[in-house]
């Protein structure tokens, strides 16, 4: 791999844009901080200064309302300045025109920029043309990542399951353009997770995706077969209607989270969704509403997780600054 | 005007010869020449330690004129050429307008012309505005100079459209260039389907884009006894499909881009845009099948397949930066390493550069028989220089190879007996 630009010369983390390359180290250390902020949301008093005089500007180019909003409260709880640009870019010219409107906002002085964009990369290439001063999270990428969404996932496992080196999880759904499960499969490596399943139809598996160190399984039953951890996915409205899959209802009978389909996992298996959820088309509704669920855990913990990124971008960044003087 | 070329290795492909000889060049062609003392020289070159071959000939590069100047032009990018030794340069007819009538072919070597250094050969469109429907002049275009016709990147999706071009086009033994991808397996893809289309989530060109593209063509040129080129190669596959076509007596040829023979995907890293070609990178085995078909003759030329872009064409998302590769400059240099890397022998290296191509066009070059234009470059191969893309004649900085070092310096291109680019000369005006 080519030298990781989200690291800065001393090891710390300046970009937060995707896990691949990044230590267990790091990986514990951001769940160890999150843990410490979640009791802030349960405070009456929910801030703390650690961005105290910074600025935050939420950029996102692609249409979303819960990913931005947890990213909003977790900024404004670490006291950030926060600003929310949507914009759809056109479809001409768009990289000119997203380096200028990072350009003009970097103008502004502008501390972290989260941004969201329908193209595998640009967190990238927006990291590549930043000053040094200036930090950029990736919440979502085109299929590409979507790590502070596999960071509260593996916080929400963490909680309840105690020993990532022993468990089982099976991603289910439209690995081939989700980045979530992307960023998943990268955190459950690193985390030393050693059997890590991936389960479709043949049209929404990437080729070689046994490269990135995950089996697939064809079949829901078989790969379900005594997981830990059930991680669904969202399928989008547009695969529906193409010719990836024939049905939702078609999609529903083989792919689709039942409470019958569950008896196949392990008896303590939990089951997780980044949401929003499509009930009946992915998940059966007794399922998503069910005591295994951690479907609303994971939207607090998103909160927790997003704060401790946020935090360590900024202070791992600020003390490497002062050690150097 | 005369001019001598002294104890230089001559390698001329087509007529079989490697050997340390003198050159002479007289009113612009190759003479015999036997006793030097009797005639007045007006220029000696020396050519000690250095090769010296037929100018090279590119099947395909754009200028971007007319259309996108403000990428290219004629101006800059022939100047790149002759710095890169190249002598003739195919112009894909995806010009903007399209090279579809016998005007606009006749513009475009004229303005070559005009410049006076490399030939602009234009390959003419097959279908009018390229839009795969009607037939163009074909005849027409022919007599304005096309020297083959084709759609560049333009699919002729129309089975019908394409056999009946293929049909016409060989009633006046037009050769018909063809560029396989087929469009829905291509969609809006930019990768190869593979392993690093799956770790960065890229959409892909399925290997089936091109293998499926490619059958079809096959087929036709079987049906309709075309003469057909296939511009550009990029799957292991399609080299045993062309192998088996030839096998077969088709008359069909095959070409390469230089950098589908030195890169892979593996090579796109963190979104590198300069590594973003259509047909895309592919696997390693890919790379390596490509070498193997052109050692083994399947495929016949290496082309820079020249795509000059402004700065900011690369400043983009990987999907919607501009594909494309500058690539006059380091045509040979990527060649000479294929002889470094034990790939080809030079004089095949030399004849996937010159003979070859000016066989595929039909073309009186590529050769230094006695008689034919006093055209050539001469080079010196064990020389390595580092590519510095700002610093490339060219105004398409975008190439994947900046920072390389690579073998092979051009010293001087000679067209017509005169010398259209000298090292020595370019050193003294740009300071090198």
């Amino acid at each position: 791999m080519s030298p990781c630009i989200q690291l800065d010369r001393g090891g710390n983390l300046r970009h937060f844009l995707t896990l691949e390359g990044l230590s267990r180290q790091t990986l514990v250390e951001i769940m160890d901080a999150a843990e410490s902020f979640i009791s802030i949301g349960e405070r009456r008093i929910r801030k703390v200064p650690i961005l105290r005089g910074r600025t935050l500007v939420n950029l996102f180019f692609e249409d979303s309302t819960r990913t931005r909003t947890t990213f909003e409260i977790a900024a404004k709880r670490l006291s950030a300045d926060v600003i929310n640009l949507n914009s759809a870019r056109l479809s001409t010219n768009k990289g000119e025109r997203i380096l200028d409107t990072i350009r003009t906002l970097e103008a502004m002085h502008t501390d972290i920029f989260v941004i969201r964009d329908n193209c595998s990369g640009t967190s990238h290439l927006i990291a590549k043309h930043v000053p040094s001063h200036v930090h950029i999270i990736n919440a979502g990428d085109g299929r590409h990542a979507h790590p502070t969404q596999a960071m509260l996932d593996m916080f929400t496992i963490r909680q309840h399951k105690n020993d990532f080196s022993r468990l089982k999880v099976a991603i289910v759904g439209d690995i081939l353009h989700s980045r979530v499960a992307r960023s998943q499969i990268h955190a459950l490596k690193i985390l030393n997770v050693p059997d890590i399943r991936v389960i479709g139809p043949r049209t929404l598996l990437p080729t070689e995706i046994n490269k990135m160190g995950v089996t697939s399984f064809y079949e829901l039953d078989e790969g379900l077969e005594d997981v830990d951890i059930i991680m669904m996915l969202r399928l989008q409205l547009e695969r529906m209607e193409g010719h990836l899959i024939p049905s939702a209802q078609e999609y529903f009978h083989c792919y689709g989270l039942t409470a019958a389909r569950l008896q196949r996992a392990a008896p303590d298996a939990l089951i997780m969704h980044p949401g929003p959820i499509n009930r009946g088309v992915e998940i059966a509704s007794e399922v998503a509403d069910g005591s295994r669920s951690l479907i609303l855990e994971q939207v607090t913990n998103g909160i927790a997780v997003r704060m401790s990124i946020m935090a360590k971008l900024i202070t791992a960044h600020t003390d490497s600054k002062e050690k150097k003087k | 005007m005369n001019l001598l070329i002294t104890a230089g290795r001559i390698i001329d492909p087509a007529n079989g010869i490697d050997q340390i000889q003198d050159l002479y060049i007289n009113e612009g062609k190759i003479e015999k020449f036997d006793d030097r003392t009797t005639i007045n020289i007006d220029r000696v070159i020396d050519a000690q330690n250095l090769i010296v071959c037929p100018g090279l000939i590119d099947l395909q590069a754009r200028l971007r004129e007319p259309g996108e100047e403000h990428k290219a032009t004629f101006d800059t990018e022939i100047a790149a050429a002759v710095a890169g030794g190249i002598t003739t340069i195919c112009c894909p007819p995806d010009t903007l307008p399209p090279i579809d009538t016998p005007a606009m072919a006749q513009m475009i070597r004229q303005r070559a012309n005009e410049i006076g250094l490399s030939q602009v050969l234009p390959i003419g469109a097959l279908t009018r505005s390229l839009a795969g429907e009607q037939l163009t002049d074909m005849a027409a275009l022919k007599n304005a100079g096309c020297v083959a016709l084709g759609n560049a990147e333009k699919a002729i999706n129309s089975t019908v459209v394409m056999r009946r071009a293929m049909q016409y086009a060989s009633t006046f033994d037009i050769t018909v260039f063809l560029n396989p991808l087929d469009p829905w397996l291509k969609g809006n893809g930019c990768v190869h389907e593979g392993e690093i289309s799956t770790r960065l989530g890229l959409p892909v060109i399925p290997e089936a884009a091109e293998t499926v593209a490619l059958a079809r063509e096959l087929a036709l040129i079987e049906a309709t006894g075309a003469k057909g080129h296939i511009t550009q190669l990029s799957c292991g596959r399609s080299v045993a499909t062309i192998a088996e076509a030839k096998e077969r007596g088709l008359k069909v040829t095959a070409a390469v881009s230089a950098h589908h023979l030195h890169l892979s995907e593996q090579d796109i890293g963190e979104f590198d845009t300069r590594c973003h070609v259509i047909p895309p990178l592919r696997s390693l085995a890919d790379r390596d099948a490509l070498r193997k078909g052109l050692s083994s003759g399947v495929i016949n030329a290496i082309c820079s397949d020249h795509q000059p872009h402004g700065f900011d064409a690369k400043l983009a998302p990987f999907s919607e930066s501009a594909p494309g590769i500058s690539g006059l400059e380091t045509l040979l240099s990527l060649t000479l390493q294929l002889v470094d890397e034990n790939v080809l022998t030079l004089p095949k290296a030399i004849a996937a550069l010159t003979s070859n191509p000016a066989e595929i066009l039909g073309i009186k070059a590529g050769h230094l028989s006695i008689g034919a234009q006093g055209t050539l470059c001469i080079f010196a191969p064990n020389k390595r220089w580092k590519i510095n893309a700002q610093q490339l004649k060219s105004n398409g900085t975008n190439t994947p190879f900046d920072q390389k070092s690579l073998p092979g310096v051009v010293c001087w291109t000679i067209i017509d007996g005169k010398v259209a680019f000298s090292i020595e000369e370019d050193k003294k005006i740009n300071g090198g």
